[in-house]
């Protein structure tokens, strides 16, 4: 599903609202019929947010990076991170500190977690920026089998995705005075 | 992939990865030890370097040297992490966030206040505080400091959202600090007298319990706050 | 058995609630103080010892309650609103904390006025001056921390924590004063004696201590009413209210 609407009309402030980092004025975000806030920690465990600050920690290398966020998620069996680095363009850059790397392969760290999480649920903010075509070409693709696994996506972008997925839906928000 | 809900393995992630950033930029950690020591050095060229005198006030000295350069490296607590993300990461992460907060305070305290109880030794040689009073020292200072850090931590969550949020944290903590300051030199003063200052001890000991079961509910209720 | 708390969550009735409350506030407040104050500035018996000075007691005193009591309805106020999720309470919290600072600010002023004839000094390092003190640096934070947020939402619940952080702290930092005082300065100060108050002044004391609470609350009534109004600005009743006005 896509969120699109004009800058400023909420897009990234309803997404911060489905992954529970703010509380709606009205309205609440249900979960198995219940309140997130109720049961977050077993919502949180089908959820996997990316945001605009993609959580990439800039002095730690990829590996790091992306072991950490492991670790923190409770994944105990670490699989070898750096062919599924290498697939994503970051070949001889795993163990640099991320702050050396371009914007366009900062924000590949963090979507590196596409390809490992378990979550059912994504909530993508701007996932596309930065990257070059063959970066969102990859992403698509990546979309696509998590959607054919049975997963969800929710997204906000300003590119057309209409050609690759069929069953898109798209939510446009409007700038409310 | 399997995934296993450990308490023990988020600890030891949080944890190492801060002590493990502390150890790659190094200045975070001599820089506090440093004004520490040149806080305490101003003292002596201000009140005159009279060995009596100094005795009498290196409790007092060192205890609010102490308070001071805890303040420093408490703004960079939740800084990074919530500027780069991290933080909405943590809390997205299926663990209770008090949790991890508790995790990022005790690395703070080995980061920052371990080292200035190691350090206690050189700078009661510069106060010519008695070796009676040195053991009195180390002690408040070892209950005392993780204290700091968990009060401390409280304002930080609070102010982490911030611009200019540093002064305000320091207005918001230090006066939280008192009791800890006032048990902490008169545990000290006792033992000059050579009494015995157990019960001060007790006090801090007590403190530092009730700390470590409420402030990480306070810390973390202020970081969720400070991202929404 | 909060069932009752529930329909003041809506804005709307709680500024009615305000509104009538306010008038019984009003009433008590100015006879109470043209009450207390005539009668203890100027019927009350002057003190043996400290001959007319220490008739500011009848403004200190309640002053010093009342700093106090206004920190702890503050507290309660931010229990009830992180707690319970009530934006009104967070509104209250932020209504009394102004309120509070300036009394404690009384308290403090009054008490180094009467400091200076008893002690020959302004300040004296007396455990309750110290704690009126740093109960004064407790509320100036709760005001600057909810000031330095631009999103008044969390501003509020940043205030409301700060407020629950500091009333723990508060027995613990007032016990450790009394007995750092205790220590430093043996029992050579106390301002009251531990002898009994005489009646003829504990009446007047009596009323002006009333007349502060209800003052308290009339200007934290009066306050809440305009944060409330101030966040509602664009709700339809809130028009309708302006128009009529």
């Amino acid at each position: 599903m896509q969120l699109a609407g004009p800058n400023g009309a909420g897009k990234t402030s309803l997404l911060r609202i489905i992954a529970g980092f703010s509380v709606p004025d009205e309205g609440a975000v249900l979960f198995q019929e219940q309140p997130i806030s109720k049961y977050y920690e077993e919502y949180a465990r089908e959820l996997l947010f990316i945001g605009h600050k993609t959580g990439v920690n800039t002095q730690l290398s990829a590996v790091e990076n992306v072991r950490h966020w492991l670790q923190i998620n409770g994944y105990i069996y670490e699989p070898d991170l750096y062919p599924i680095l290498a697939q994503l363009g970051l070949v001889g850059l795993e163990d640099v500190p991320v702050r050396m790397l371009s914007a366009g392969q900062q924000r590949r760290v963090a979507l590196v977690r596409l390809w490992l999480s378990d979550a059912k649920l994504w909530v993508l903010d701007e996932p596309f920026t930065a990257l070059d075509k063959s970066g969102v070409a990859f992403l698509q693709q990546r979309f696509t089998e998590h959607l054919q696994s049975g997963g969800a996506i929710l997204l906000t972008t300003h590119q057309d995705l209409t050609t690759h997925f069929s069953n898109l839906q798209t939510v446009t928000l409007e700038y409310r005075h | 992939m399997t995934r296993q809900h450990s308490y023990w393995l988020l600890f030891s992630a949080v944890f190492s990865k801060d002590v493990k950033l502390a150890f790659r930029q190094r200045a975070e950690i001599v820089n506090p030890i440093l004004f520490f020591l040149i806080v305490i050095s101003l003292f002596p060229l201000a009140i005159g370097p009279e060995p009596g005198l100094l005795a009498r006030m290196a409790p007092g000295i060192i205890w609010v040297a102490a308070l001071l350069s805890t303040m420093l490296g408490l703004d960079k607590l939740f800084r990074d992490d919530f500027n780069d993300g991290s933080l909405e990461q943590l809390i997205a992460s299926s663990y209770p966030l008090s949790l991890t907060v508790l995790a990022k305070v005790a690395a703070h305290w080995v980061v920052t206040g371990l080292p200035l109880v190691l350090m206690t030794p050189l700078f009661a040689l510069l106060l010519n505080l008695e070796s009676t009073a040195l053991t009195a020292t180390v002690l408040t200072l070892l209950l005392g400091t993780p204290l700091l850090s968990f009060i401390g931590a409280i304002g930080a969550g609070l102010t982490v959202g911030l611009q200019k949020g540093g002064i305000l944290m320091s207005l918001l903590v230090l006066p939280l600090y008192i009791p800890v300051l006032i048990f902490a030199t008169s545990a000290i003063d006792t033992s000059t007298m050579s009494l015995d200052y157990s019960g001060q001890l007790a006090i801090l000991g007590a403190m530092l319990l009730i700390a470590i079961i409420s402030a990480p509910i306070a810390i973390s209720s202020a970081l969720k706050v400070s991202v929404s | 058995m909060w069932k009752w708390l529930h329909p003041y969550a809506k804005a709307e009735r709680a500024y009615q609630l305000c509104n009538t409350l306010l008038p019984y506030f009003a009433v008590v407040t100015v006879v109470s103080m043209i009450v207390g104050w005539v009668w203890g500035l100027g019927f009350a018996p002057a003190d043996y010892q400290q001959k007319d000075s220490y008739r500011i007691i009848f403004i200190h005193v309640p002053s010093a309650i009342l700093s106090m009591g206004a920190y702890s309805s503050m507290a309660i106020a931010a229990i009830v609103a992180l707690v319970w999720q009530l934006r009104n309470a967070e509104l209250a919290v932020i209504a009394i904390a102004p309120v509070g600072a300036c009394i404690t600010a009384i308290a403090l002023i009054t008490g180094a006025a009467w400091g200076k004839p008893m002690w020959g000094a302004w300040w004296v390092w007396d455990a309750r001056l110290t704690s009126e003190l740093i109960l004064l640096f407790l509320y100036l934070g709760v005001l600057s921390l909810y000031h330095a947020f631009e999103d008044k939402k969390s501003a509020g619940r940043a205030a409301s924590i700060l407020a629950i952080v500091g009333v723990i702290n508060l027995p613990i930092i007032h016990y450790s004063v009394e007995w750092w005082n205790t220590l430093h300065q043996g029992a050579s100060i106390t301002k009251l004696d531990t002898k009994a108050i005489d009646p003829s002044m504990f009446w007047p004391l009596m009323v002006n201590i009333l007349a502060f609470a209800a003052f308290v609350g009339t200007v934290t009534l009066i306050r809440l009413k305009n944060e409330i109004l101030q966040r509602e600005k664009h709700r339809p009743w809130v028009r309708l209210l302006l128009n009529k006005g």
